[in-house]
């Protein structure tokens, strides 16, 4: 199930402008990978480049290569819409359908490709799903609900439960906490530490508490000044950088000496 | 500023410091017993010269604005008159707004209730030349020719609107989005006779069919079926657009399933006011339909009778019964409002119901 991604020599580009400059990275599978940095030093730019996400932007697009397992995703050959099914993704703000209901947001990864599904595969599919993402016990009286009417913490687990019905490879998360009260937070952290076991996840995120409690691998993504691109600094395990990091921009990000 | 010029009694009732201080304020209805007493006073002006009602209005609102001002002014310092004097602007446009619509709806209904009754929708004008007859045949001619109209334009119209949010860009898009604009200004008559040419060109002289109409009347359509969509397919967040693509679902998809089901009671609206927009037109239909007295609802096959253009000829070339001839235009109109206002009600129940549910 879960795959390493290894990214080489990755340039990243909105139109002309460089915005992630020479990422070399190789991302460990059954793990949880942290990307943190100052706002605007490209990580949520490099997390979107990994499942294709990024040239749904007009003009722009990326140089260098992903390989995941072995595949080129951005082969010539390769369909986007295929690289998105293995790879998924979780946004900063809770997205769920609003036209669906619960039942159908999850499944709406089947649903939206005309799938054919039995009833009972489909409600196994769902309540697997809404159990991998803890929400089981709290929505299972009311999934025929709209999903827009569950509070912003439960809308990220929904948002959770319909990436990973589908099944992916690699579950990408987008600051899937900043929106979030702590202890919905709390309950997000405890999913990835149980779903890392089925997934490779990447996340980025602000708060480096959450990097230090969740993560095995940390990426410090870091800019020289407005304007130019940012650059992954360092990648190393999370111990290491939280404790003893190999360059000193990371230790100054990290002990809040930034800037 | 306005501390400095309220009056001295005032001063001495405040408290020492603080900023929220007791203030003196008109009593409940007497900046309308104002304003009435200045409307009054301009009906005096206007008799000083030969009373009239327009002389009256333009006076009385001019004196009554003044008066809840400097009334105001005195007992509530500054910044509450211009309050009050802004509120008596605002609601006098609103008044002057609403005569000629009061004043239009009174009239119609006046006029046209005398013949609103069964006869008129269930008989046509087939060998009636003086009192009776109905709008029977003109009344089915409309929702014909309208319901085809919307055949050929909302395709056309919402696959367009969709073009440009979702899949255009650069110069053609900008090209398109000009175009349409511009067709939403050509006068109607101009749709009417580019439709007459056309099936003049295929068909040959004195063509006249029902289906001629609802092409002019698309041409009115397409635009505003254009414009209405796109502004409603753009309300559509882009996160679902990108939550819809994270899943792996194809573009296409993401617009049949996320996109267009996310809009789709502002597109039910858009649709029924472009309806409303174009059931009401005369001079396209005048040119390309044409009148007949009788019954017929095939749209290709001849002329078709339709509400405003019966009504038109019923106004303009009134027989020996000339009274008869001017009531049926009147309900003609009248007919023709409500259908609009049915068409409004029914986008109204549209947006409402298909509004995406946030119950809890």
């Amino acid at each position: 199930m879960a795959k390493r991604i290894e990214v080489s020599d990755l340039n990243i580009y909105y139109g002309n402008f460089l915005a992630v400059e020479g990422v070399n990275v190789s991302i460990e599978p059954r793990s949880i990978t942290a990307l943190i940095g100052p706002s605007g030093c490209g990580k949520s730019t490099f997390l979107r480049s990994l499942n294709r996400m990024h040239e749904v932007i007009p003009g722009a697009r990326v140089e260098g290569k992903v390989v995941m397992d072995g595949q080129d995703l951005y082969g010539s050959d390769t369909d986007p819409v295929d690289v998105r099914r293995q790879i998924g993704m979780v946004f900063q703000r809770p997205n769920p359908f609003p036209t669906m209901s619960i039942y159908d947001n999850v499944i709406a990864g089947n649903r939206l490709n005309s799938k054919k599904m039995k009833k009972s595969e489909a409600d196994d599919l769902v309540e697997r799903s809404l159990r991998g993402a803890n929400l089981w016990n709290e929505v299972k009286d009311r999934l025929d609900r709209p999903g827009s009417g569950l509070s912003g913490g439960q809308q990220q687990r929904l948002c959770i439960a319909r990436a990973i019905a589908v099944e992916p490879d690699v579950l990408l998360m987008d600051e899937p906490c900043s929106a979030l009260d702590p202890i919905s937070t709390l309950a997000i952290e405890d999913l990835m530490a149980e779903l890392k076991d089925r997934f490779t996840i990447v996340i980025v995120t602000h708060n480096m508490q959450q990097a230090a409690r969740v993560s095995t691998s940390t990426g410090f993504f870091n800019l020289n000044g407005v304007g130019q691109p940012g650059r992954l600094i360092e990648f190393n395990p999370t111990e290491k950088i939280f404790s003893n990091p190999d360059q000193k921009a990371t230790e100054d990000y990290i002990s809040g000496r930034f800037g | 500023m306005s501390t400095e010029t309220q009056s001295p009694v005032r001063v001495t009732k405040e408290p020492p410091s603080g900023s929220i201080r007791p203030r003196r304020r008109l009593p409940r209805f007497a900046a309308l017993g104002l304003y009435v007493a200045g409307i009054a006073l301009g009906a005096l002006l206007s008799a000083l010269t030969g009373f009239s009602i327009a002389l009256t209005v333009i006076y009385g609102a001019i004196l009554g604005a003044l008066a809840v001002y400097v009334g105001s002014r005195v007992v509530e310092g500054r910044r509450k008159a211009t309050d009050r004097l802004v509120t008596a602007l605002v609601t006098t446009a609103f008044a002057v707004a609403m005569v000629p619509l009061v004043s239009l709806v009174y009239t119609v209904l006046d006029k046209g209730l005398a013949r609103f009754d069964g006869a008129f929708f269930s008989n046509s004008m087939f060998r009636v030349v003086g009192e009776g007859g109905g709008a029977y045949h003109a009344i089915l001619g409309t929702v014909v020719i309208t319901a085809l109209a919307a055949v050929i334009s909302v395709p056309i119209g919402l696959l367009t609107a969709i073009y440009l949010v979702e899949y255009g860009s650069g110069r053609l898009k900008r090209a398109i989005t000009f175009f349409v604009d511009v067709m939403t200004g050509i006068p109607s008559i101009v749709a009417g006779l580019f439709a007459f040419a056309l099936f003049t060109l295929v068909f040959g002289n004195d063509v006249r069919l029902g289906v001629m109409g609802a092409v002019a009347l698309s041409v009115l359509m397409i635009p505003v079926v254009v414009r209405s969509c796109e502004e409603v397919l753009k309300l559509v967040p882009n996160e679902l657009r990108e939550a819809s693509y994270a899943l792996g679902v194809p573009k296409w998809r993401t617009v049949v399933k996320v996109v267009l089901p996310t809009a789709v009671a502002g597109l039910g609206t858009g649709i029924t006011l472009a309806v409303a927009r174009v059931v009401g037109e005369t001079a396209p239909l005048l040119v390309t339909v044409g009148l007949i007295t009788g019954t017929n609802l095939n749209p290709f096959d001849g002329r078709m009778a339709t509400l405003p253009v019966f009504a038109f000829y019923q106004l303009t070339q009134p027989g020996t019964a000339t009274q008869a001839f001017l009531d049926r235009a009147w309900t003609a109109a009248l007919v023709l409002i409500i259908l609009v206002m049915v068409l409004n009600v029914v986008a109204r129940l549209i947006s409402r119901l298909f509004a995406p549910k946030t119950g809890r």
